[in-house]
C-alpha cells in the first residue's frame, strides 16, 4: 500500500523491501544460517542450563543437611570427636548445636551407597526439620529406637522397601539389618538418604565418639565472622569452620573447571556458525555487488548501507538465537529427564535436577547468537559499503570483493596476541585467557587462509605443466590461485570446525594415552582387593589385613588407607593416600613427575628433624595450594597439625582438587587408624592369581570382598573416561557437520553464481564433463588446503589445551599424542564430501542453458 | 545549472584522460555525448553524478563543487538531483517493478503514491507487482526511465540506455525519455554511440580528446 511515510519508517521499509527481497529468493541459504546460529545456541544453552540444573540441586542437596545452620564445624579429616559437642554448646555465643554423624553405607548386591545421617532428633528439629522422619502412628518414638531408620522417597523406591521392612546396610565386611520406620516426606526429589538416631548409628556402625560435623546457630548479635576464625584457637584443634556460603564455594569449586569446559566445548558450534553466516553473507554481498553500487548511486549512503547489510546479519542471529534458546530449554528438559544432571563428568551424579528456565543465561547466549551473526556481517558489510559504485555497475567488470582479505598483517597481529595470552596466568582457578589464546589463534589462522591458499595454488600452477594437463587442470589452479578471497569464504567454517576438531582429537587423545600410561604405572600389582560396595565403611581390620597377609600364594600384600582431608573451608577436601612409599625409590610406587626432591638433600632434611614426615603432593596441590619440592607444610594430621616435608610431585589423573601421599607407618603413627580401603597384592611365581583370589573368597569375610586384576581396573575407568567425553566428541561432531554445512552452503553459492562463467565456458566448447571435473577439483583441492592449514592451526591449538588450558583447569599435565589414524579417517571423509558438494552443485549450474546464462545482467 | 571548469582526468597509470574540460548545460536541456570508445564519456558522467573525482577542475551543480562535499553528503545531493539511466538497466530483480519505482522516493523522504503514477506514465500501468523476471528488455528499461525521473531530478544521467534493446524498441524508449523529461522539465546528458539514439537529444556533442564540440550536420 502507497502511503506517506515519515522518514524514519521510510528506511525501515526500504529496509524491509530489501531483506525481503534477498530472502525470499534464497530462502535455503538463509534457512541454513539460521539453522547454525541455532543449533549453536542451542547446544550452549542446553548444557548451561543442565550444568545450572544439576548444580543448584546438587548444592540445596547439600544446603538440605545443613539445614538452617549459622556455621558449620567438623574436622580436617573424615571424623570429630563427640567431645566438641558439649565444649561448643557450652560456648555464650552458641544458642544451639547439633551433631551430625554421616556415614555412607554399603547395601548387598548395590553398585552404589547409601548416605545415612545420625542425627540427635530433639537438636536437629530446630536446624533441620525436613531430616526428621514420619514415624507409623503407633510407634511415635521410633525416631530414637535403635534398629529405626527413615528413608527419603528417593531411597525406598531405589531399594524397593517400605514402612516395616528389614533394611540390610553393611559396615565393612559386616552386615547390619534395619528397621525402615518410615520415610523423609521433605527429602529433596531424587536425593537418596536415610536417618537413624545418632547414638544408634555410633553404636551400629562401630562410631562410638566419632561425629561428622556439628551445626552450630549463634546467639543474636554475635559476629559471625570473626567467632568463626576464633574458634580453632579457642578450641585448641584444627577445626574446619565453615559458613553456608563456603559450603556452596565448596561445590562451586568441585566442578566449575569441567562446567566451564563444557560450555567453552559447546560455543564451538556457535562460533563455526558464525563462518557459517559469514559465508553466507559474504557470498551475498558478492553476488549483489552491482545491487549495491546502484544503491549507492542513486543515493543510499556508505552507512546506510553498511546497517542494511549488518541488520540482514542481525536478523539471522535473533531468528536463529530465538529458535536456539527454544530448542536447547527442550534438549535440557529431555535429557534432564531421560538421563539426570549428569554430563558425563561424575560430579552430579544421584540428584533428579528439573530444569529451570534461566533469564540472564538465555540473555547471554541469546546475545551471543545475534553478535556472532553480526561479526560474521560486518567484513561483508564494511566491503560492500567501501566498494567503487561505478566500477562495480559497468557491466563485465569484475572487481575482487573482500580485497582486504589478502592482507597479512591482521592475521599476525593476531597470532602474535595468540601467543602472548598463551603466557598469562589463570583468573579465578580459569584458563580464560588460554580460550582466549585458542579463539585469537584460530581467528589469525583465518585470516592468513586467503595468502596461504593463494601462494599454494600459484606455486602449483607454476610447477606443473599446466598446458599439457589440458583444460580442466588449468582453469581450476588459475581461479583458485587468482581468487584467494573466494577461498577464504569457502573455508572460514570448515576451517574453524576442523582446526577445533584437530586440536580436541590430539588433546583428548594425550589425555587418554597419559591416562593408560598412568595406570600401568599405578597398577603394578596382581589382584587388587576391596570391601563390597565401597564407601567410608569399607575398611579392612588389622586383623583381616593379617589374615589377607597371611594367604599362601601371596607374595607381598600392601595396604592403602586413604582418607579426606580438609586444607580450605572455601576448597573440596583433599585426598589423603597412606601406603607404602620407599623412601629411597618413590617412583617405584608413584607416578612421579621430574619435580622430585634428591634423595641425599630428602635424607639430609629428614635426619635433621625427627619429626618430618615426607609426603609426596599431586599436581593439583601445588596449583591450588601453592606446596612446593623441597617445602615444610602443616597440616593437621592427628590430634594436632603436624610438619611434613613436600618430597616430590606426583601425577593424578583421579582427583582434581588435590591428593597428598604418605607413608603408611606415618600416618599410623601421627593417628592411630590402623584400618586401610585397599589392598594390593603380589603373586608368588608358582602361584596364580586366580587361586590366591579362590583363597582369599574362602576367608571368613570372603563374600564381601571385591577382587580384580589390574587389566579389568584399567578396562574399566578407560571405559569411564571414554563415557566422561562422549559428551565432548558429540559437540565435536556438531561442529564439523556445521562446517560441512558451511562448504555445501558456499560451493552451491558460488557455483550458481558462476553460471555465467560456466555459460561462457560452454560457448567456448568445454563439455559438462570437464566443468564438473573442475568443480570437483576445486572442492577437492580447496578443501585439502584447508585441511593442511586445519591442521597446523589445530595442532598448535592442541598445544595450548594439553600444556595450559588442562593444566589451569584441572590441575594435571600430560604428555602429546597425536591420533594419525582417527584424523585420517575424517580428512577423507571430509575432502570426499567437498568434492561431491562442489559435484552436485555444479550440475545445477552447468544443467542451465548456456546462453541463457552468459544474457544474465546479474 | 550544470557546469563543468576546466576538468582534467587521468587513468590510474597517470595518461590524461580529460583535459581541461568546459562545459554548461541550461535548464531542460537534452543532450547527446557520442564520441569513441575510451576517450572518457563513462568517466565525464561518473564526474558528472559525483562518483568519481576529477584531479583537478570543478564540477558546479547549480553552484555546488560535488567533488567538494563529503561522501555523505554528496550522496544526499546525488539522490536529490540526479535520475540514472543505465545500459544494463540495473533494475533490483528481487523487487517489484514498484518497489524498484519507488525507492528514489523512500530515499528521498517523498510520498510513495509517485512510484504508480511513474509506471503509469512509462506504459507499465497494472504491472506494479510483477518481477524483473517477467519483463522484456525493453520493459526494464522502462522501468528504469520510471525510477530515474519518479522523484523529480533536474538532471537525468543515461549511459547508453538503448544499448542492449533492438532498434524499434530503443526508438520507443528514447521518445518516452524525452516525453517524460519534458513533463518534468529534467535536464539530460546521454552518453551512446548510437546516431539514432543522438539525433532524439536537444544538441548532439561530440567528445574528443580536445574536448566537447558539437557534432557536425
Amino acid at each position: 500500500m502507497i502511503q506517506s511515510l515519515s522518514r524514519r519508517g521510510i528506511s525501515t521499509q526500504l529496509c524491509g523491501w530489501l531483506l525481503t527481497g534477498e530472502w525470499r529468493s534464497h530462502p535455503v541459504r538463509v534457512v541454513t544460517a539460521i539453522a547454525a546460529i541455532a543449533l549453536g545456541v542451542a547446544l550452549g544453552f542446553a548444557i548451561d542450563l543442565i550444568n545450572q540444573a544439576a548444580f543448584n540441586e546438587f548444592s540445596a542437596a547439600v544446603r538440605s543437611l545443613s539445614g538452617q545452620s549459622d556455621l558449620q564445624v567438623r574436622g580436617p579429616l573424615s571424623t570429630l570427636d563427640e567431645n566438641f559437642y558439649p565444649r561448643l554448646s557450652a560456648l555464650s555465643e552458641v544458642a544451639a548445636a547439633s551433631p551430625v554423624l554421616e556415614i555412607d553405607a554399603a547395601i548387598p548386591h548395590e553398585k552404589e551407597v547409601l548416605k545415612i545421617l545420625g542425627i540427635d532428633v530433639f537438636r536437629a528439629a530446630r536446624f533441620s526439620p525436613d531430616l526428621i522422619g514420619v514415624a507409623a502412628p503407633d510407634r511415635p518414638f521410633d525416631t530414637l529406637a535403635d534398629d529405626a531408620i527413615f528413608l527419603s522417597p528417593a531411597a525406598l523406591e531405589w531399594l524397593h522397601v517400605k514402612q516395616g521392612d528389614a533394611l540390610h546396610v553393611k559396615d565393612g565386611t559386616r552386615e547390619i539389618v534395619l528397621r525402615v520406620a518410615g520415610a523423609l516426606m521433605r527429602a529433596r526429589p531424587g536425593q537418596r538418604l536415610a536417618v537413624m538416631d545418632i547414638g544408634a548409628a555410633q553404636w551400629r556402625f562401630n562410631r562410638s565418639g566419632q561425629l561428622s560435623w556439628i551445626d552450630l546457630k549463634l546467639t543474636d548479635g554475635v559476629d559471625r565472622d570473626r567467632f568463626r576464625q576464633s574458634l580453632p584457637n579457642r578450641m585448641k584443634a584444627p577445626l574446619v569452620v565453615t559458613e553456608s556460603a563456603q559450603l556452596e564455594a565448596r561445590t562451586d569449586n568441585m566442578s566449575r573447571a569441567y562446567r566451564v569446559n563444557l560450555n567453552v566445548l559447546a560455543s564451538v558450534a556457535l562460533f563455526t556458525g558464525a563462518f557459517l553466516v559469514f559465508s553466507t553473507q559474504a557470498l551475498s554481498v558478492i553476488r549483489r555487488r552491482s545491487q549495491f553500487a546502484l544503491m549507492r548511486v542513486i543515493g543510499l549512503t556508505r552507512r546506510q548501507l553498511l546497517r542494511q547489510i549488518l541488520v540482514e546479519g542481525a536478523l539471522l542471529g535473533i531468528v536463529g538465537a530465538t529458535i536456539g534458546l527454544a530448542v536447547g530449554y527442550g534438549i535440557a528438559s529431555a535429557a534432564l529427564q531421560f538421563f539426570g544432571g549428569d554430563l558425563g563428568g561424575g560430579y552430579f551424579s544421584g540428584i533428579r535436577p528439573s530444569v529451570q528456565f534461566n533469564f540472564w543465561s538465555a540473555l547471554i547466549f541469546f546475545s551471543l547468537g545475534a553478535g556472532v551473526a553480526v561479526i560474521g556481517s560486518l567484513v561483508p558489510a564494511w566491503d560492500a559499503a567501501n566498494a567503487p559504485m561505478a566500477a562495480a555497475l559497468k557491466a563485465g567488470a569484475e572487481t575482487p570483493s573482500l580485497a582486504n582479505a589478502g592482507k597479512i598483517w591482521p592475521g599476525l597481529t593476531l597470532l602474535s596476541l595468540g601467543a602472548l595470552l598463551t603466557q598469562a596466568p589463570p583468573w579465578y582457578d580459569l584458563p580464560i585467557f588460554g580460550y582466549a589464546a585458542v579463539a585469537t589463534i584460530l581467528t589469525g589462522g583465518i585470516a592468513l587462509m586467503p595468502r596461504f591458499s593463494s601462494i599454494l595454488f600459484k606455486t602449483l600452477s607454476t610447477w606443473l605443466p599446466l598446458t599439457k594437463a589440458g583444460v580442466v587442470p588449468m582453469l581450476t589452479l588459475n581461479r583458485l590461485a587468482n581468487s584467494p578471497q573466494q577461498a577464504s569464504i569457502a573455508l572460514g567454517g570448515v576451517l574453524s570446525s576442523f582446526s577445533l576438531m584437530v586440536a580436541m582429537a590430539i588433546m583428548v587423545s594425550s589425555f587418554r594415552v597419559s591416562v593408560d600410561d598412568w595406570l600401568q604405572n599405578l597398577l603394578n600389582a596382581d589382584l587388587y582387593v576391596r570391601i563390597v560396595g565401597g564407601g567410608d565403611s569399607a575398611l579392612f581390620s588389622p586383623d583381616q589385613q593379617a589374615a589377607i597377609r597371611s594367604i599362601p600364594g601371596v607374595a607381598r600384600a600392601d595396604f592403602l588407607r586413604s582418607t579426606p582431608l580438609t586444607l580450605s573451608a572455601t576448597r573440596p577436601s583433599v585426598m589423603l593416600i597412606a601406603r607404602t612409599v620407599e623412601l629411597d625409590d618413590p617412583g617405584a610406587t608413584l607416578p612421579l613427575t621430574a619435580d622430585v626432591m634428591d634423595k641425599g638433600a630428602l635424607h639430609v632434611l629428614l635426619d635433621k628433624s625427627v619429626d618430618l614426615k615426607p609426603i609426596w603432593v599431586s599436581e593439583a596441590m601445588v596449583d591450588l595450594y601453592g606446596y612446593k619440592t623441597g617445602m615444610t607444610v602443616s597440616m593437621p594430621v592427628g590430634i594436632q597439625p603436624h610438619s611434613f616435608l613436600v618430597a616430590g610431585v606426583w601425577r593424578d589423573y583421579a582427583r582434581q582438587s588435590g591428593a597428598i601421599q604418605i607413608r603408611l607407618e606415618d600416618y599410623r603413627q601421627l593417628t592411630g587408624d590402623l584400618l586401610v580401603n585397599d589392598v594390593s597384592l603380589k603373586v608368588v611365581k608358582n602361584s596364580t592369581a586366580v587361586q590366591v583370589g579362590t583363597l582369599l573368597h574362602a576367608l571368613p569375610f570372603g563374600e564381601s570382598l571385591t577382587i580384580t586384576e589390574p587389566g579389568e581396573i584399567r578396562a574399566l575407568s578407560l571405559k569411564i573416561f571414554d563415557r566422561s567425553f562422549a559428551v565432548t566428541y558429540l559437540l565435536e561432531l556438531v561442529a564439523i557437520v556445521i562446517g560441512l554445512f558451511g562448504i555445501a552452503a558456499t560451493f552451491s553459492a558460488q557455483t550458481l553464481s558462476r553460471a555465467k562463467e560456466f555459460g561462457m565456458l560452454r560457448h567456448l566448447g568445454v563439455t559438462r564433463l570437464q566443468i564438473l571435473l573442475m568443480l570437483a577439483a576445486e572442492g577437492g583441492l580447496l578443501t585439502a588446503s584447508g585441511v593442511l592449514a586445519g591442521f597446523a592451526i589445530g595442532f598448535c591449538i592442541s598445544l595450548i589445551l594439553v600444556f595450559i588450558v588442562n593444566p589451569q583447569s584441572f590441575h594435571w599435565t600430560m604428555q602429546l599424542h597425536v591420533p594419525w589414524v582417527g584424523l585420517a579417517i575424517v580428512t577423507t571423509v571430509m575432502l570426499i564430501f567437498a568434492a561431491l558438494t562442489a559435484l552436485v552443485s555444479g550440475r545445477l549450474s552447468v544443467s542451465r542453458n548456456a546462453i541463457q546464462a552468459v544474457k544474465e545482467d546479474w | 545549472m550544470l557546469e563543468l571548469k576546466k576538468i582534467n582526468k587521468r587513468y590510474v597509470d597517470g595518461r590524461p584522460l580529460i583535459v581541461d574540460l568546459n562545459y554548461r548545460l541550461e535548464p531542460g536541456e537534452f543532450v547527446a555525448i557520442m564520441g569513441d570508445s575510451g576517450v572518457g564519456k563513462s568517466t565525464l558522467l561518473n564526474l558528472i553524478a559525483g562518483l568519481d573525482t576529477p584531479d583537478s577542475g570543478q564540477v558546479l551543480m547549480d553552484g555546488v563543487d560535488i567533488a567538494s562535499l563529503g561522501d555523505d553528503a554528496s550522496t544526499r545531493f546525488r539522490r536529490a538531483r540526479f535520475g540514472f539511466v543505465f545500459q544494463a538497466f540495473h533494475v533490483l530483480p528481487h523487487l517489484t517493478l514498484l518497489q524498484n519505482v519507488g525507492l528514489p522516493l523512500l530515499l528521498n523522504g517523498l510520498p510513495l503514491d509517485a512510484a504508480q503514477k511513474m509506471l503509469d506514465a512509462v506504459g507499465l500501468k497494472d504491472r506494479g507487482d510483477d518481477f524483473p523476471s517477467q519483463l522484456s528488455g525493453g520493459e526494464l528499461q522502462r522501468v528504469a526511465i520510471a525510477r530515474a525521473l519518479v522523484h523529480r531530478p533536474s538532471l537525468i544521467l543515461a549511459d547508453e540506455p538503448t544499448g542492449n534493446l533492438d532498434p524499434d524498441t530503443a526508438n520507443d524508449i528514447l521518445m518516452l525519455l524525452r516525453e517524460e523529461l519534458k513533463e518534468n522539465g529534467a535536464s539530460a546528458i546521454m552518453v551512446t554511440h548510437s546516431i539514432a539514439a543522438a539525433t532524439m537529444a536537444d544538441r548532439i556533442l561530440l567528445m574528443t580528446k580536445s574536448g566537447l564540440q558539437p557534432a557536425p550536420q
